[in-house]
């Protein structure tokens, strides 16, 4: 197996195994999500405006959970030291954890933006360009919390943090995210969400792998 | 690996005038030692004195103030040593076999022995979660042994074992050095291996 596989396969069966928390991102998504009408009430064309927002958020914030520990529990028990003794380079073995990660939750939780977006009334035509653009986001949103993931490594409860420092980066998606939510379809919304996260995730793991190397000083 | 597959370039490691601050705080200066294919060398020195920095110097991740470590005959030193720390590098919720499985894949190689080796067959299905603390520094241990890797640098490798453990990684680093790689350990206790020659930091 090479160096990658295996930490592809490390990464995803921790996650999805006994305690490894895939769940909960993907949990925190759909209740979220179904919160929104209770929140908003029944009424169609406010439901039509307001949703495709709140479940860019609700995607979003689902994601910044599962950042704290994605390097720290690295760092804490000594695993970051094995990935610097890889033959495979560190930004490699980053992006590595990020696309397994995106496997983990953010397919699931884009394949769940189906049935969100026809619960909040939006036009059935619009799903597929839903689903697409949350899976896109999706891989943006970890590219970024890669790096936040990486600087915030060493500081205890450096959740907080980690939402000050990706959150900004979080804006160009969650703009055009909506945008093609909210009836834009496969248009230039949608082109521009797919260049936000294409290079989010070819360039985060190159920042992150950068703090990492300093983290293990 | 089996009994030993020896590695046959001889590598070496020179410490050059190295000096380590910590905190700010120089921990030593001015310190040289060169390690020779085929010995074990021990890091003897008090608590603080920079035992465990020396040893992530030499294998790379810490920065040194100033002076330099190079390898002989290895070709790139992060792909020819075995870093083992006092963090064993586990996780919780993986087997044992699981971690062999992983770093084999990690660190290049497959060693379907190492667990034996270290006296962990019969657990080799339980999750590191499960494992005592002797257990969880045997699986360390078998790191070692997954991928040969001809360079070792051992931070307090004893650390937790029990008297049929300690046996198990002096005849480890016997092995090792006999067939040709070398050894660099931070110890407190002797380790039941004649060490080579003794570094002390800190004096």
């Amino acid at each position: 197996m090479s160096p990658l596989a295996a930490t592809f396969r490390r990464d995803f069966a921790l996650m999805w195994g006994a305690g490894g928390g895939a769940m909960a991102p993907l949990g925190f998504f759909l209740g979220a999500a179904t919160l929104v009408p209770l929140a908003m009430g029944p009424e169609h064309a406010l439901l039509v405006a307001a949703g495709p927002p709140l479940v860019w958020i609700a995607a979003a914030l689902a994601v910044l959970a599962t950042l704290e520990r994605l390097f720290q529990a690295d760092l804490e028990d000594g695993s970051l030291d094995q990935f610097l003794l890889s033959p495979a380079p560190l930004e490699m073995i980053v992006l590595t954890k990020g696309a397994a990660l995106w496997c983990a939750i953010g397919l699931p939780i884009a394949l769940a933006g189906a049935p969100v977006a026809i619960a909040l009334q939006a036009p059935l035509e619009l799903v597929p360009a839903i689903v697409m653009s949350l899976g896109l986001g999706m891989a943006g949103f970890i590219g970024v919390g890669l790096v936040g993931a990486a600087v915030t490594a060493g500081v205890k409860r450096g959740g907080v943090l980690i939402s000050l420092i990706v959150l900004p980066f979080f804006a160009p998606p969650i703009i055009f995210g909506s945008a093609v939510a909210g009836g834009a379809g496969f248009g230039p919304a949608f082109l521009i969400l797919a260049g936000c996260g294409l290079a989010y995730s070819a360039l985060g793991p190159i920042a992150a792998a950068a703090a990492l190397r300093l983290q293990v000083e | 690996m089996g009994a030993g597959r020896p590695f046959q370039d001889k590598p070496g490691l020179t410490v050059h005038d190295l000096a380590i601050a910590r905190g700010g705080r120089a921990l030593f200066e001015n310190l040289s030692f060169a390690v020779q294919s085929g010995s074990y060398a021990e890091i003897r020195g008090a608590n603080g004195s920079g035992k465990t920095s020396l040893l992530r110097a030499v294998a790379g991740f810490l920065k040194p103030r100033a002076g330099q470590v190079t390898f002989a005959r290895v070709e790139e030193p992060s792909e020819a040593l075995h870093y083992l720390g006092h963090l064993n590098g586990l996780k919780a919720a993986a087997s044992a076999s699981a971690h062999v499985r992983y770093w084999g894949g990690l660190l290049g190689g497959y060693e379907r022995d190492a667990l034996t080796r270290v006296g962990l067959r019969r657990v080799a299905d339980l999750p590191a979660l499960a494992l005592s603390q002797g257990q969880s520094r045997r699986l360390a241990l078998a790191r070692l042994l997954v991928a040969p890797r001809p360079i070792w640098l051992l931070d307090e490798p004893a650390a937790a074992l029990d008297v049929n453990g300690r046996n198990v990684l002096a005849e480890l680093i016997s092995t090792h050095c006999s067939s040709g790689g070398l050894v660099l350990a931070a110890v407190h206790e002797p380790l039941g291996v004649k060490p080579d020659q003794v570094v002390t930091v800190g004096a």
